[in-house]
């Protein structure tokens, strides 16, 4: 990864989303230059996803850690937004209670569950966008470290993670809107979210919040503390052998990353507008795992160049050739584990591959 | 005027008959006079054990009884008249009137029409008579109960006939206390929910009726419990097997081999689709045998996926061994492009794979409720792990798996194919989990995602069991299958799904390298 690449990627970022928004707001419908509010919420959404890339590139490229459960981080990181936003739409909702959001009324809630409360104060939910899927990594995490749980077996058991809270939020019981999620949002810290200036407010928020991770995302990684994650990665006995502790060194990062996927997902629910227990699927982690692999495992920058252009291919062919999406889809994981190791960056680099990311097998210990 | 004369004549002839029919031992006599004495003879008729009696109460619930103005007795059907007392079709005489019927002949009939039905020929009708008696506790058919006991043959039906007598007496309230008890120790040794709440209804009489019926509904309420417990077991075992059969072809591949199918689903999904072709195919040119359709489908759908398995081997996973994360993404793609193979060719909505007629219904087993495809599902599990461990150590093909799983290299020096081994060995594993496919479709829903559901159940289950350890995998789905249902009364069936999920994450972290020794070929890189 170079610097100058990641530069590029950040000016490309900031750069197209605000002329993005510019174009929005600025320019008078009917102007060529004008951009359709539903172009900007579109480029907010992959945006979010390359925020969710990144996170997964920053565990599974430099700490080799595969986890099959980071969209468990960016829905709670969601759903903790969404809960503040719920809770704005105060009488404006269909039954019109001032408290309790429309389908707790529906379900014949007499009162707001406790965990619900403070998430009225924008304060709170903000600390607790961070905090839930922080603590939720940290747990989680400590325990799967302290064991020495890795490689496959730690992906099954993260994949088992979101699997088990997929299945808990599509609860009724659970006072999160069951599998219908939290929808039908009003505004956002005081501005209408179906509003095109708030539209394109968050889309340049985004790429800011995406820059800032890429930003703290390389301070990491070229530090003395990122050299120790990367020979974690590459051969953890080792690297203890030296004294180190990898367990700390992955904690760390894990937490960081599922902090930043959490972050991810709360920008992504005002502008999408609804957040449903969909986004725990299985299959949501493991496709954010292959926006990493297809813009090239490691390199922070083809995280985002693969999250904006899978999600850019899958909203063409979902369009135009529903019946092939899955086809292709699954056709990228096979061509690029296979023939492209390193990537779309790792193929413009002319290495052919990306830097060894795969370790010899180790000998049996 | 030959013809009326003649008419006359046998009416006056039959006149003279009628009442030499009224004998006492007459059970109709008095059918048709007044309301008393048609509602002795009702009574009287139901204890004569006549066979006719049954069909004239009947019909005379029906207002289908008719009188003659000579007091014999017919029955009107849509064919025409049959004499009551013989049953016999023949042309009614003219002045035929409805019996007469009130209240208390509808109630009599209606309770005769009850115990009649005791004296049945038919065994199975009897036995339903003295349970619907049992049912009602209805003291009045007592009697009948009592006579029907005496000429009662068959064993069953008198233990039920015992019980019916036993609940009308406890409901009686007149019977002496030494009969109270007795009946309470007949309804506990019936010992089901219906004597517990009969028993429970005990509340009057003698302190020692009390106790007895407080005692009796306590060992049935241990009793219930105990059958509750089993049928637990039950459901539990049912789930372990469908685990099972999900997970043993993944003990295969994940297992022994170390490979990170995530098309496992896929193998399973494929052979339920098999299953539906064969019984298409079946229907279509051998309607006869569509009862066997599944043996059928067994063999085809392990050839279907084993193949597919060998071919998935050969053109994609002997590429990444070593690599198990590769391994794990190049699979999920393949099981997103089996998906919609799968959907483009038979549509995205549910196919419809019949039962088979042996396969359906249930029966009880003491208070066991075991329905006959869980019950077929078990012995399945059981047959089809018992065969791939008989594979595994007396086939030739099991011995070179497990040489090339212990030492690779060694297993290559002494000659043997290991790259067709490891084909091999993963098409086994593939052609498991297609067999398993068709007893999933006997059980869920045939969709292209079917074995999405299963797919991270099956690795929870090869993992907690041990990897490369078919035992383990026994061991471990039974386990997780009985946890499962024995969480679901406590905690609801979604939240008890959670919890295992939540047990397993904490059991794995808490054992990683005691349940995956690496024995195999190294599953980590």
């Amino acid at each position: 990864m170079s610097r100058v690449s990641l530069n590029l990627c950040l000016l490309a970022v900031l750069g197209g989303a605000g002329l993005l928004a510019i174009g929005n707001v600025a320019m008078p419908e009917g102007s060529a230059y004008h951009v359709p509010t539903y172009a900007v919420s579109l480029a907010g959404k992959y945006l979010c996803y390359a925020m969710l890339a990144v996170a997964v590139d920053l565990v599974w490229g430099f700490a080799g850690i595969l986890s099959l459960g980071h969209a468990a981080f960016f829905a709670l990181g969601g759903y903790a937004m969404g809960m503040y936003l719920m809770r704005q739409i105060g009488t404006r909702g269909v039954y019109g209670n001032a408290i309790l959001p429309d389908f707790m009324v529906f379900l014949n809630y007499k009162e707001l569950p406790w965990y619900w409360h403070g998430f009225d104060n924008p304060a709170f939910a903000i600390v607790m966008v961070l905090l839930v899927p922080g603590v939720l990594a940290l747990v989680f995490g400590w325990l799967a470290f302290r064991s020495r749980v890795s490689g496959v077996y730690l992906s099954i058991i993260t994949q088992a993670l979101t699997y088990a809270l997929l299945l808990a939020f599509f609860r009724n019981d659970m006072g999160l809107g069951g599998n219908n999620g939290l929808t039908d949002f009003k505004d956002m810290f005081g501005f209408a979210l179906q509003a095109d200036a708030t539209r394109s407010g968050l889309l340049v928020a985004t790429a800011i919040f995406l820059a800032v991770q890429l930003l703290v995302a390389r301070y990491v990684v070229t530090s003395r503390f990122g050299k120790v994650l990367i020979a974690v990665r590459d051969t953890e006995s080792r690297t203890r052998f030296l004294g180190y502790r990898p367990e700390a060194y992955k904690l760390f990062v894990f937490v960081l990353s599922a902090v930043m996927a959490g972050i991810g997902g709360a920008l992504y629910v005002p502008q999408i507008g609804i957040i449903n227990p969909g986004e725990f699927s299985p299959a949501n982690s493991i496709e954010s795992v292959i926006w990493v692999a297809v813009g090239g495992r490691g390199t922070l920058v083809g995280a985002v160049i693969g999250a904006v252009l899978v999600n850019f291919g899958k909203t063409i062919f979902t369009g135009a050739l529903p019946e092939l999406w899955l086809f292709a889809l699954g056709a990228m994981f096979i061509l690029v584990t296979l023939l492209l190791p390193g990537g779309i960056l790792g193929l413009l680099s002319r290495q052919g591959r990306a830097p060894k990311i795969t370790p010899a097998a180790e000998p049996a210990e | 005027m030959n013809l009326l004369r003649c008419l006359l004549l046998m009416l006056a002839f039959m006149l003279a008959l009628a009442p030499r029919q009224a004998r006492a031992d007459d059970p109709f006599a008095g059918m048709g006079g007044s309301f008393d004495e048609t509602k002795h003879a009702i009574e009287a008729l139901a204890l004569s054990g006549d066979k006719q009696a049954q069909p004239a109460i009947a019909a005379l619930q029906d207002g289908k009884l008719f009188i003659a103005a000579d007091k014999s007795l017919w029955i009107k059907t849509d064919a025409g008249t049959l004499n009551a007392r013989t049953g016999e079709a023949g042309a009614a005489p003219g002045g035929l009137k409805p019996v007469k019927k009130n209240n208390a002949v509808r109630e009599a009939a209606n309770s005769a029409l009850g115990s009649l039905t005791l004296f049945s020929a038919d065994r199975a009708t009897r036995a339903k008579a003295a349970e619907a008696v049992f049912k009602s506790r209805d003291p009045s058919a007592l009697p009948a109960l009592g006579r029907a006991l005496d000429k009662e043959g068959d064993a069953g039906v008198r233990a039920i006939m015992e019980q019916a007598r036993a609940a009308a007496r406890l409901a009686a309230g007149e019977t002496p206390d030494a009969d109270k008890i007795a009946a309470i120790a007949t309804l506990r040794a019936r010992g089901d929910l219906e004597a517990s709440s009969l028993l429970a209804g005990v509340t009057a009489g003698s302190p020692e009726v009390l106790k007895a019926a407080a005692d009796a509904g306590a060992a049935i309420a241990r009793v219930q419990q105990l059958w509750t417990l089993a049928q637990g077991v039950f459901y539990g075992l049912s789930l372990g097997s469908v685990l099972l059969l999900a997970a043993a072809g993944l003990a295969i591949t994940f297992g022994v081999m170390g490979v990170i199918n995530m098309a496992h689903g896929e193998m399973v999904m494929l052979g339920a689709y098999t299953t539906f072709v064969v019984q298409q195919a079946v229907q279509t040119y051998a309607p006869g045998i569509a009862g066997a359709g599944l043996f059928i489908a067994i063999p085809m759908a392990f050839l279907v996926s084993g193949a597919v398995g060998v071919a998935i081997e050969r053109l994609l996973i002997r590429f990444l061994y070593g690599r198990p994360l590769e391994t794990l993404l190049a699979t999920w793609g393949l099981s997103l492009v089996l998906q919609q193979a799968v959907r483009s060719l038979f549509g995205a909505s549910n196919r419809d794979v019949t039962t088979p007629a042996w396969m359906s219904g249930a029966t009880m087993w003491g208070g066991l409720t075991i329905t006959y495809n869980r019950l077929y599902i078990i012995i399945f599990a059981a047959v089809v792990l018992a065969a791939l461990m008989a594979a595994l150590r007396f086939t030739a093909l099991g011995l070179q798996m497990r040489a090339v799983t212990q030492n690779r290299r060694m297993a290559a020096a002494m000659g043997i194919r290991t790259p067709w081994i490891d084909a091999l060995t993963f098409g086994l594993g593939s052609g498991v989990a297609g067999m398993a496919g068709v007893a999933l479709s006997q059980i869920d829903n045939v969709s292209p995602n079917l074995g999405q559901g299963y797919i991270i159940d099956s690795f929870m289950v090869v993992v907690f069991g041990g990897v490369g350890n078919l035992w383990g995998t026994l061991v471990s789905a039974l386990t997780l299958g009985i946890a499962n249902k024995f969480l679901e009364p406590l905690a609801g069936a979604v939240l008890a799904k959670i919890l295992v999920l939540v047990l397993l994450i904490l059991f794995i972290q808490r054992k990683p390298r005691g349940l995956f020794p690496l024995k195999g070929r190294a599953v980590e890189a």
